[in-house]
């Protein structure tokens, strides 16, 4: 079981749902976040004074697949949330230990 | 809390004991009945004088009905303006920890002030005929009623006149809030605008519109001060104590390098928006009647408003390429400030005139000027109020007509437009005298206070926010 957690551009994000919903992908726990990486952030001025805001805002896609999923679904999240500018975000991969179903306790990749 | 209470009576008690109880004074003038609508008609043939003096009667009741009618709207406008208006426009502005802390502020002055007022205040501004300071004729409300006051506001009843100025000494000290926002003790707070209350605000209202009063223009007054609504009275003093409070509580913690950006401007523009609907009722409900002195003012008030914030924008698009939603907001609340005292006494061009000046004055101070002295004001109430009602004062003195409002007779030259620039020394000397005021009445009060309850927060108190450390208290549980 791989854990795949992409950070995407707000904007991509209902394509990168729709991408990973069709390849199969039946659970996914989205979080809004801020953060940056070489993207530059923007000024804001109030009442004359200046702020540089670095961290911008971001959608944070997590699912745990089974190991067989995870290729096509690195692919699709790349086609779907790419917009070839800087920004576009990261994407990572970690190996899970476990997983459980809470409902029925079951285990493994049939809890998926 | 218990030394802060006890500290508070006693101060209190030796501010009324240091004021000399004036003697009982006879009522000046005989104080006239509102006349009734529905005259008793006998049965008799009535004679043609009897109808006319019916008719008459009928006349000036419906006249008396209409001022009141207006102007028990126009005091709600006002108190509209404190809350939700500043609360809001200054709730938005501040971090959003301190959201509550800075709205209980204001909440608490109308709260507050209603209750001092009751007791002293309303006699402190307008009993009697001293030249600084009223007395205490009116205390407890005593003959305040259904019968107007002819000295001020002949066709109302004077509970009217009464709760109209009442709305006014409430939003005046709530002002100051927006210097010490973030940093100020409530309890500290509480204690300061009592103090504030009967050392700064009733003298100087009494000097400009009490009976008797120094600066007083209508009732001749030494150096009568054009003051329609309350420039000096209400933007000069608290813009400039709200300055001498920032230098004196100091910047906040990690002011001005760390980002402290305003954390709901949506909060700010719907507050503005009502300051800028209630300035009705605080600009033209001061010509205390539905007429066209009324109407003159308002139109004034939003026309000064509306050039302002486009001066605002205006200074912005030059300076930063882009105009703000803020500072078009603050332009419109420096414009309001500005024609303020103007409000009763220019025609609509030259309110557009005040209303553009001011915009652009403001914004250098709040920018500009604020930068080079590197004073934590911390939501500019010294920027847009303290300077806006400097400004505006002094242009009242020179756009004032005759035509608009003949306040010194019939014929008579009023401000420079006039010919009468003379008048501009005038509006010096009251605008001074509010500064004078303003600067040495806070200093003392904020020593008093200083070493009664203390003035600032801590700094750990500072840091986690003042809505949850003096208030138990958070603005938003949206995960709730």
């Amino acid at each position: 079981m791989m854990k795949i957690e992409a950070i995407i551009q707000p904007s991509r994000f209902e394509s990168v749902k729709d991408a990973l919903l069709e390849i199969g992908v039946e659970g996914m726990t989205v979080t809004e976040v801020r953060g940056h990486g070489r993207q530059k952030g923007h000024t804001e001025v109030y009442r004359g004074r200046e702020y540089t805001v670095d961290l911008l805002p971001k959608v944070k896609v997590e699912v745990v697949l089974p190991d067989v999923l995870v290729n096509r679904a690195v692919d699709a999240i790349l086609k779907s949330a790419k917009t070839g500018k800087i920004g576009d975000g990261k994407i990572f991969l970690s190996r899970v230990e476990e997983a459980i179903r809470i409902r029925n306790e079951e285990r493994g990749e049939s809890a998926l | 809390m218990k030394r802060m209470g006890i500290a508070h009576c006693s101060v209190l008690a030796l501010v009324l004991l240091a004021i000399p109880l004036r003697a009982q004074q006879s009522p000046g003038t005989t104080t006239s009945t509102i006349p009734s609508a529905t005259a008793a008609t006998p049965e008799t043939p009535r004679t043609v004088n009897d109808r006319l003096k019916e008719l008459d009667q009928k006349v000036t009741a419906a006249q008396y009905s209409a001022d009141n009618a207006w102007m028990l709207v126009s005091a709600a406008l006002v108190l509209m303006m404190t809350g939700p208006g500043l609360a809001l426009f200054y709730g938005g502005l501040v971090r959003q920890k301190n959201v509550l802390a800075i709205m209980m502020q204001s909440f608490g002055l109308m709260a507050l002030i209603t209750v001092l007022w009751a007791l002293v205040g309303y006699s402190l501004c307008f009993g009697g005929d001293g030249h600084f300071i009223g007395n205490f004729q009116m205390a407890l409300l005593r003959g305040v009623g259904a019968a107007p006051n002819p000295d001020y506001a002949g066709t109302i009843p004077q509970s009217t006149f009464m709760v109209y100025q009442l709305m006014f000494a409430i939003i005046t000290p709530a002002l100051i809030t927006g210097a010490t926002a973030e940093r100020m003790k409530f309890s500290s707070t509480v204690l300061f605008m009592t103090l504030w209350f009967l050392i700064v605000y009733a003298p100087m209202a009494h000097m400009v519109w009490g009976k008797g009063g120094f600066l007083n223009a209508a009732i001749g007054g030494r150096f009568p001060t054009l003051d329609f609504a309350g420039g000096t009275v209400v933007h000069i003093t608290s813009g400039v104590s709200a300055l001498i409070c920032a230098l004196y509580l100091g910047k906040r913690v990690g002011y001005p390098k760390q980002p402290m950006p305003p954390h709901n401007l949506v909060l700010s523009f719907i507050g503005a928006c009502l300051l800028w609907v209630g300035w009705f009722g605080f600009n033209a409900g001061s010509a205390l009647a539905s007429n066209g002195l009324a109407s003159s003012a308002f139109v004034a008030t939003h026309f000064g408003a509306a050039a302002a914030a486009l001066g605002w924008a205006l200074a912005e698009w030059m300076k930063n390429g882009r105009p703000s939603a803020l500072g078009a907001i603050s332009g419109a609340v420096a414009g309001l400030v500005a024609i303020t005292p103007a409000a009763g006494f220019v025609g609509p061009m030259p309110a557009l005139a005040i209303g553009f000046i001011a915009g652009l004055f403001c914004f250098w101070m709040v920018t500009k000027f604020k930068a080079i002295f590197g004073y934590d004001d911390a939501l500019d109430a010294f920027g847009v109020h303290g300077a806006g009602g400097t400004i505006g004062a002094l242009l009242t003195g020179v756009f004032a007509q005759a035509v608009i409002n003949p306040i010194f007779g019939d014929g008579r030259a009023v401000g420079g437009l006039d010919g009468h620039w003379g008048q501009v020394g005038n509006q010096v000397v009251g605008v001074l005298i509010a500064w004078v005021l303003a600067i040495l009445g806070t200093i003392v009060i904020l020593k008093v206070v200083d070493v009664t309850t203390g003035l600032r927060v801590s700094e750990e108190q500072e840091v986690e926010g003042l809505d949850i450390t003096l208030h138990g208290e958070e603005g938003y549980n949206l995960e709730a």
